[in-house]
């Protein structure tokens, strides 16, 4: 890290900017890095530019900052990859045995042919039996007919189609350990190297390669596009002047669907996968925020599972489960769509007259808007997504079909070690040491990196005592209490509602947190800013931990503009006590409003200190991060 | 979506002699005018699951089965058959085509099934899961005819202790328990390891296991190698994993892990499993994850494996025709109450000829080409094609299939007439079965009986 940050202070000017900013002038706006339709994203200052020696010539970045390492770094990369298919054919000895059916698949084409030829007579092992192929598959009017066949047509053509990417991928994670070592310090060099010879070496290098580092204001699709357009062949500029201008549209804010706005809730539902029956009875102050009968949409999900054709099924299995709830947590629910999204890119192919950019990028934004209909993407996620968009969009026009899916699953790999599961590793290694013998530790909910905190700080023998507080509806405390008494913690278990009468034991306060915003508020689980509030009334440090992924420039003052709204029911009906369910036929009424929030926003006020992969820093600090380092989360 | 759909679809079943025969295997045994085959073809086609398999008993009756899907289906859906010998059971056919399985998960589904769940939600909750096998179960279809109970009596009182018994887990949603056949007379056994892991059942034996199931490839390939005595899907292979859910042979989970291991990296494994287990403690347990815990908290070697349920909605209407009394059934249903099932293609040719002072009620079906004399009646029936009915005849509760001649003055109450049938004049059948191509003679009644030509 440190070196990339010294690199870094070297372009401060430009960056530098601190505070709230006026939207960018609309020449800006051209080179601004495309939006993506992340609606949670308010327009920023670009922090991802290219030099660009574009033909279009709109290089208005007063900074020219030479996009060093990425030459080395393409180079590598297509280097490997060029070994890659070899490895690719050893597998197809597999398919060898099958030939029969793939016959079958080519004559399948001529309608009504009734063949019966006896179709691998012999191959069914022990009994005695033919397999007739009595009707083929013509389907003219189907829409995917060449994927389709390709893909269902027996069983050769699919191994042959799922192990080619798996091979490939393989090989990949073999070297990728080594390679990205190899590459890292590759990056460095450059960088020095680029440093020392000052902005003018970005002309000579930029003509080549997409950069990861470098500031100048230039979209990033379009200029790799260009960029690499420049080798390949002139004929693409034409796409890459189109580029900037959809670019500008992306820019506008995207607004945040208003859920009170009946037309636009109409369209919205028009598109939607996922059959969305709002809610009745809303609270007034929370109309805006979408609210859907539960209970509905599940069921409905379900027959269609084999209607919905684009979906992958990967995708699709994530979406159940993050409509049934049974994956939930910032975490975990970036990691199953990133899993979901490799096992998506491993599939792909692209179609004909396509590119693979423009079309898998297209391809993922139709996941997103599925995911998104089965629930709202956390901020993680939408940060998560942002990067994977931006390395689609980055990827080299020169690169193959296999070699740019492999790159993007390795990128999708690093982003999950890195940004995830090395940064709960640091936080904890930070986080451990604020904790003593003798300590009482409370926290709430259940949050993955406080318990790795805690059972770290438990297995190097430190003695404290642990406060775990819960709260209906979803009691997600037990789940983490089990595995922390399972270990042999010794803890307490109480609900919210008893919190200040616990706090004044406790001497420290763990929180995690679905995100935190620039102006330092944490936004995370229902209850954590009343836990937070009660902590600093006792004058008890609250600690929150949170990795910096989570981070958004967002700046939130309540709770209330953006959030997410639960099942009522949850909160009208207690589980397995029928006899206490009170409202039971009254939740239809007109006079009654449930209201299940998710999240609430912590002010920073009560935050004491902010655990991140950075280390551990004051709430103040958080726009800081945001802003030099989000270029990595996009980038790296 | 990564599934393959097997369709099994039968031969010639025991229980509904003399309906099927040589000529007319079980899979196209016409319901209300159209192949059995058909509803389950048709609801899978609506279901966007067009690459079938097949599976039928008996070389011939692959054959006649072979050219009718070639024949109806073409440009439609891509089926393949395969023939597979009589009496090995669904388990042994399955075992027959097993190499030719290569799909995640396989969607098993009976062909003689009617019924409009979508098989989506099944496959839905099977994927949602990570299931080694989901069924589906639904209710107990009331069975006999609504307004002449007379016949239905005793059959039903026979029939309802064929149904299952079902031990759901208090969300209703995992298999705990499932008696099928035979063994439902005997003392239900239920393994104490999964009912202390679960702490409660809930027994049912108002559903029944509707032979539609999902299971996951290697699996079901694992058992069917490893059993090779098992012969029934319903009988051997789903107890079985529903018995062994909580100490599932290694075999059933070394398979899908060893894929994933492969391709990791030796250094990343310790990341997966760091993955694994944010993932693991995202999610609420399902007991099988509780119980392979160990009471320190770290994951076991035990393993496990998921049987899941969906239990269809009591408004859906789904059964299975495997008796005749469940045919007579299926029907009267169809032309009445669950009517959307009757797909689109099943044309009715232009109206039949009727003669003077003939009525013709509702929920009744007439093939094209019938001819009817003056003076016939004919309430919820369903007529075929091609028929020549005379007059006077007096039609009611029953089936006729096509090609049948009946002479006048005929009175047929809840009777199934197979194809080719003569019935000369003033014969009287109740509850009767006609096998195809018999001659009833001119005068003569019966009661309860089935009438089929000898052969051999």
């Amino acid at each position: 890290m440190d070196p990339r940050r010294t690199a870094r202070t070297v372009s401060g000017p430009k960056v530098r900017q601190v505070g709230f900013f006026t939207p960018a002038p609309p020449e800006r706006s051209i080179s601004d890095p495309p939006r993506f339709q992340d609606p949670i994203q308010p327009p920023s200052p670009s922090p991802t530019q290219v030099n660009d020696h574009s033909p279009s010539g709109n290089s208005l970045s007063p900074v020219m900052i030479p996009p060093a390492h990425h030459h080395s770094d393409n180079f590598l990369r297509t280097a490997l990859q060029v070994t890659s298919p070899t490895k690719a054919f050893s597998y197809s000895a597999k398919t060898v045995t099958i030939p029969p059916e793939n016959e079958d698949v080519a004559s399948s084409f001529s309608p009504g042919r009734k063949v019966f030829s006896a179709k691998s007579p012999s191959s069914f092992p022990g009994v005695k039996a033919s397999s007739v192929p009595a009707s083929e598959l013509t389907t003219v009017s189907v829409v995917n007919l060449p994927p389709g066949i390709s893909e269902k047509a027996g069983g050769a053509s699919v191994e042959v189609q799922n192990d080619r990417p798996v091979s490939a991928k393989t090989l990949k994670e073999k070297t990728s350990k080594a390679e990205r070592r190899a590459l890292q310090e590759a990056q460095r060099a450059a960088k020095a190297a680029a440093k020392a010879e000052g902005t003018k070496a970005s002309s000579a290098a930029s003509k080549v390669v997409t950069s990861a580092n470098t500031k100048p204001s230039k979209a990033a699709k379009s200029s790799s596009q260009k960029n690499d357009g420049s080798q390949v062949a002139a004929s693409e500029k034409k796409g890459g002047d189109r580029a900037p201008e959809k670019d500008r549209k992306k820019d506008a804010p995207h607004p945040r669907m208003q859920y009170d706005d009946k037309s636009r809730v109409e369209k919205a539902k028009k598109r939607a996968v996922v059959k969305q029956t709002e809610a009745r009875n809303r609270v007034e102050l929370f109309r805006h925020l979408p609210q859907y009968e539960h209970g509905t949409q599940l069921p409905d999900l379900e027959t269609k599972f084999f209607e919905l054709d684009p979906m992958h099924p990967a995708v699709y299995k994530v979406g159940l489960q993050y409509l049934s709830g049974d994956i939930r947590g910032g975490n975990a629910r970036c990691i199953a769509m990133f899993q979901a999204f490799k096992e998506a890119i491993k599939d792909y192919s692209t179609p004909p007259e396509k590119t693979l950019i423009r079309d898998l990028a297209a391809r993922i934004s139709s996941y997103v808007s599925f995911l998104i209909e089965c629930r709202p993407l956390s901020i993680s996620m939408g940060n998560a997504i942002k990067f994977l968009k931006n390395r689609i969009a980055k990827l080299p026009l020169a690169l193959s079909e296999s070699e740019a899916k492999s790159t993007l699953m390795l990128d999708i790999d690093r982003f999950i070690n890195e940004k995830i599961i090395l940064s709960e590793k640091v936080i904890v290694k930070h986080a451990v040491t604020k904790i003593q013998d003798g300590d009482v530790l409370l926290t709430y909910g259940a949050s993955s990196v406080v318990e790795m905190i805690l059972l770290h700080a438990h297995e190097l023998g430190k003695h404290f005592h642990v406060v775990v507080v819960d709260s209906r509806p979803k009691l997600e405390g037990q789940l983490l209490l089990r595995r922390l008494v399972r270990k042999g913690l010794s803890c307490t278990h109480t609900h919210v509602n008893a919190v200040s009468c616990i706090m004044q034991d406790v001497t420290r306060v763990f929180l995690g947190a679905s995100s935190v915003l620039s102006n330092g508020t944490v936004y995370s689980r229902v209850g954590t800013a009343c836990v937070a509030m009660v902590a600093h009334a006792f004058r008890v440090p609250v600690l929150v931990c949170c990795e910096a992924y989570k981070f958004h420039e967002r700046v939130q003052l309540d709770s209330i503009c953006f959030n997410e709204l639960g099942n009522p029911d949850a909160i009208s009906k207690v589980q397995g006590r029928e006899e206490i369910n009170y409202l039971d036929g009254l939740v239809n009424q007109e006079n009654l409003q449930l209201l299940n929030l998710i999240y609430d926003a912590t002010p920073s006020d009560y935050v004491s200190m902010i655990i991140t992969d950075y280390g551990m820093i004051p709430p103040t600090s958080v726009p800081v991060i945001v802003r030099e380092y989000r270029r990595d989360h996009l980038w790296s | 979506m990564d599934f393959q759909v097997v369709v099994l679809a039968g031969g010639n079943s025991k229980n509904l002699t003399p309906l099927v025969s040589k000529e007319l295997p079980k899979p196209l045994l016409p319901v209300a005018n159209c192949p059995v085959l058909n509803y389950v073809l048709h609801q899978l086609e609506q279901s966007n699951l067009k690459d079938l398999i097949v599976v039928v008993e008996g070389e011939d009756a692959a054959l006649l089965v072979g050219a009718w899907i070639s024949g109806t289906f073409i440009d439609r859906l891509h089926v393949e058959i395969a023939a597979v010998p009589e009496d090995i059971g669904t388990a042994g056919a399955l075992r027959a085509i097993s190499h030719h399985l290569t799909a995640k998960d396989i969607l098993v589904v009976s062909g003689d099934l009617v019924s409009d769940v979508p098989p989506g939600a099944l496959a839905a909750t099977h994927r949602r899961h990570d299931a080694a096998v989901t069924t589906m179960l639904c209710s107990i279809p009331v069975c006999g005819p609504l307004e002449s109970g007379s016949s239905g009596g005793k059959d039903k009182a026979k029939k309802l202790g064929r149904y299952n018994i079902i031990g759901l887990d208090p969300s209703k949603q995992f298999l705990l328990h499932i008696a099928t056949g035979a063994e439902i007379e005997k003392d239900a056994r239920i393994s104490k390891r999964i009912l202390h892991a679960v702490g409660q059942m809930e027994m049912r034996s108002d559903l029944m296991d509707a032979h539609m199931y999902a299971f996951k490839r290697s699996v079901l390939q694992e058992v069917l190698d490893v059993k090779d005595t098992f012969q029934s899907l319903k009988e051997d292979v789903l107890p079985y994993l529903v018995r062994s859910q909580l100490k599932s042979e290694a075999l059933l989970n070394r398979t899908p892990q060893g894929e994933e291991n492969s391709n990791e990296k030796v250094s990343s494994q310790n990341n997966q499993a760091f993955i694994s287990r944010i993932l693991a403690n995202a999610s609420t347990p399902s007991f099988h994850g509780i119980y392979s815990e160990n009471p320190d908290g770290s994951s076991s070697t035990r393993k496990t494996h998921k049987c899941c349920v969906y239990i269809a909605s009591s408004s859906s209407y789904c059964v299975r025709l495997n008796s005749i009394q469940a045919f007579m059934d299926i029907n009267r249903d169809v032309t009445g109450d669950a009517d959307h099932l009757l797909s689109p293609n099943n044309i009715i040719g232009p109206s039949p000829k009727l003669g003077t002072k003939t009525t013709v009620g509702p929920n009744c079906r007439l093939g094209e080409g019938s001819e009817m004399g003056d003076k016939c009646q004919v309430k919820r029936s369903i007529i075929g094609r091609h028929c020549r009915i005379g007059s006077h005849v007096k039609v009611v509760n029953s089936v006729v299939m096509n090609h049948v001649t009946i002479g006048d003055g005929c009175i047929i109450q809840g009777s199934v007439i197979c194809s080719n049938v003569q019935l000369q004049e003033r014969v009287e059948l109740k509850d009767c079965q006609v096998g195809a191509g018999f001659v009833v003679t001119a005068g003569s009644e019966y009661k309860a009986e089935s009438l089929a030509k000898k052969e051999k």
